[in-house]
């Protein structure tokens, strides 16, 4: 292996930067013509940050548009509308941050422990379905299993007799945060299980054995081993997700969240939609997203400095 | 050897976790089950209440109805075409970029490699973007589903990590018997390659399939680039405002043969859900591979 690597290197070495672009013409057409792409597509739009200190009218030219400074955040973060959004936006992102875990992990032992092939492949299966169906879906299935006249909810809580009417589960602020922790339990438990069982599958067995010999049964066994071993994926993913804790999801809210219950359902996204695409305040919905990406890259960061601090696995 | 004998908590436990695991099949199964036999059932009917895996009354009709109303065929066959061209173009190009960042010499290795991976960071948010995507001509323009996506850094990320796998020996056999670099990423790597990418393209289209924010953003006028799922929000939003009328339906003796917001909706969710919920369970050796190629770390 190091040998190839040497007679890869070596007249490489001696030529200069150009000489090697020249020689390398094709793997440059290759990629560069993806790089520029992704330049403009991710890239150039950051310069339209620069709406967010101005007055912004789409009408005018970049150059005879009015400075603003920071006017607009200043108007951000004294307007309770974005104030509750941004609680709404934390307190759904937790939500399903622990839930989202927390479900997982717990669905992921339990496959584990499941002997049976056939039978554990078909759950698995079956698991992995609901990831596949878009919010759209999912939301039409929410508002049908919660009904007021038929869904099976309201159905199995008034044949038990836990309810005496109905309860418009939908209509009510108190229970939307709980119904989109929900949701995205039952869209995506099943496949966020696939990490986790992709790691326990790499266990050596004889850790396994190790441990029945020194007498640990099943519970301990997967305290000691089982555990230990998901932690480091467990780790990386955590990082990965503290980042978005301002991406509460924005569909489910967007599609369930009708007038009433608005106050508990309003992300920082649709904040971002109402006032930039429906009400055409480009500025401030410009400076709504400047302040959710620089949150999240901060976030990201620090959790993966933390991480390496405390002598974990980092990311990046 | 040693013969284990499972003792009585053992079993207990399997029992109760078998029948846990049954509970969570019926809960992720019985939604879409009923979702079809809302979607069969006559639409009055439906209104009763009392539908739950089978159809009472029996019709085609729902399927009939949202198949001349509603601008579905449009919507399908712009669904099928951006899931089709997206995903083609998705994994001829991340596999070609890929190669190139395997190629241990390659001078902009580093260059590209950061490019790509600070996107997954770097978000310049909603507005911004939709700015960009309309002085570019992209507005009602069916290219704005394909080419602003084109080769994330995701999907690049895996398939890198699964190229480096292949022995550096193919490629330089390959280049001894003079083939160009194009040659040989398309005639050596490209084919040995080939599991990677049906899960980029599962990934690719998947994500494609479902997507109805683009066309509500950016193609909400244009009738001939609708998509399904766009179709489907529409229908969503319209049952959620009207769930109040149901009563007046019910009421009306000759409502017979009609259909209702409810039951369009069940049948243009399972038009939507069919392709690919057939498709997903023969898939599973790719996606479960790329999940876990993706969390292999930079």
């Amino acid at each position: 292996m190091r040998a190839v690597a040497k007679t890869a290197n070596k007249p490489g070495n001696k030529k200069s930067f150009w000489q090697k672009c020249l020689q390398q013409k094709t793997l440059i057409f290759m990629s560069l013509p993806l790089v520029l792409l992704k330049i403009l597509f991710a890239y150039v739009p950051l310069l339209g940050w620069v709406m967010a200190f101005q007055n912004y009218k789409p009408a005018k030219s970049f150059f005879d548009q009015d400075w603003a400074g920071l006017a607009k955040f200043e108007f951000l973060f004294k307007d309770a509308v974005f104030l509750r959004d941004i609680r709404n936006t934390l307190a759904m992102s937790l939500i399903n941050l622990v839930l989202g875990f927390v479900t997982a992990i717990l669905l992921a032992l339990l496959l584990n422990e499941i002997k049976n092939v056939v039978f554990k492949r078909t759950i698995q299966t079956i698991s992995y379905m609901p990831h596949f169906l878009s919010w759209v879906i999912v939301a039409g299935i929410v508002q049908n299993v919660l009904s007021t006249d038929s869904g099976i909810v309201n159905d199995i809580l008034l044949r038990i007799g836990a309810i005496d009417s109905s309860i418009n589960f939908l209509g009510e602020p108190k229970y939307f945060w709980g119904i989109v922790g929900a949701s995205n339990v039952w869209k995506e438990v099943g496949w966020n299980t696939i990490i986790y069982l992709a790691s326990m599958s790499a266990i050596d067995p004889s850790l396994y054995e190790a441990a029945e010999m020194d007498g640990a049964g099943r519970f301990n066994k997967i305290l000691h081993v089982t555990l230990p071993a998901i932690k480091s994926t467990f780790i990386i993913l955590l990082i990965m997700n503290i980042g978005n804790i301002l991406n509460a999801g924005f569909e489910v809210q967007y599609l369930l969240g009708n007038g009433p219950i608005q106050d508990v359902s309003e992300t920082i996204d649709i904040f971002v939609l109402k006032y930039g695409m429906q009400k055409n305040d480009y500025a401030l919905g410009t400076a709504a997203g400047i302040f959710k990406s620089v949150i999240s890259v901060i976030l990201v960061f620090g959790a993966n400095w933390i991480s390496g601090k405390l002598g974990e696995d980092k990311l990046v | 050897m040693r013969i284990k004998h499972k003792s009585i908590g053992d079993r207990i436990f399997e029992l109760c976790n078998g029948l846990l695991m049954i509970i969570l099949a019926v809960v992720m199964l019985y939604p879409i089950i009923n979702t079809v036999a809302v979607s069969f059932n006559d639409a009055t009917d439906t209104l009763r209440g009392g539908i739950y895996i089978w159809p009472r009354q029996f019709t085609w009709y729902n399927y009939e109805v949202i198949w001349q109303t509603a601008n579905l065929g449009v919507a399908f066959g712009v669904s099928v075409a951006r899931t089709v061209i997206a995903s083609a173009l998705n994994v001829f190009l991340t596999a070609m970029v890929a190669y190139t960042l395997i190629r241990q010499d390659f001078v902009l290795k580093r260059f590209v490699t950061i490019i790509f991976v600070l996107t997954m960071y770097v978000n310049a948010g909603l507005i911004p973007g939709y700015l960009l995507n309309k002085s570019l001509g992209l507005l009602n323009n069916f290219w704005v589903y394909i080419l602003p996506g084109l080769v994330s850094a995701f999907d690049l990320i895996i398939v890198r990590t699964y190229m480096k796998s292949i022995p550096g020996s193919l490629i330089e056999s390959a280049q001894i018997d003079g083939a160009g670099e194009f040659k040989i990423f398309l005639t050596v790597i490209l084919p040995l390659a080939t599991p990677v990418l049906a899960t980029v393209a599962l990934f690719c289209a998947v994500a494609q399939w479902n997507s109805w924010f683009d066309t509500y953003i950016y193609c909400g006028s244009a009738k001939n680039l609708t998509t399904l799922q766009y179709e489907l929000m529409k229908a969503l939003s319209t049952s959620m405002n009207q769930s109040g009328s149901t009563a007046n339906v019910l009421n009306a003796d000759q409502a017979a043969n009609q259909v209702t917001p409810t039951s369009i909706r069940a049948a243009i969710t399972i038009v939507a859900a069919v392709p690919i919920l057939c498709v997903y369970p023969f898939l599973q050796k790719y996606f479960v591979q790329g999940m876990t190629l993706g969390s292999v770390k930079e």
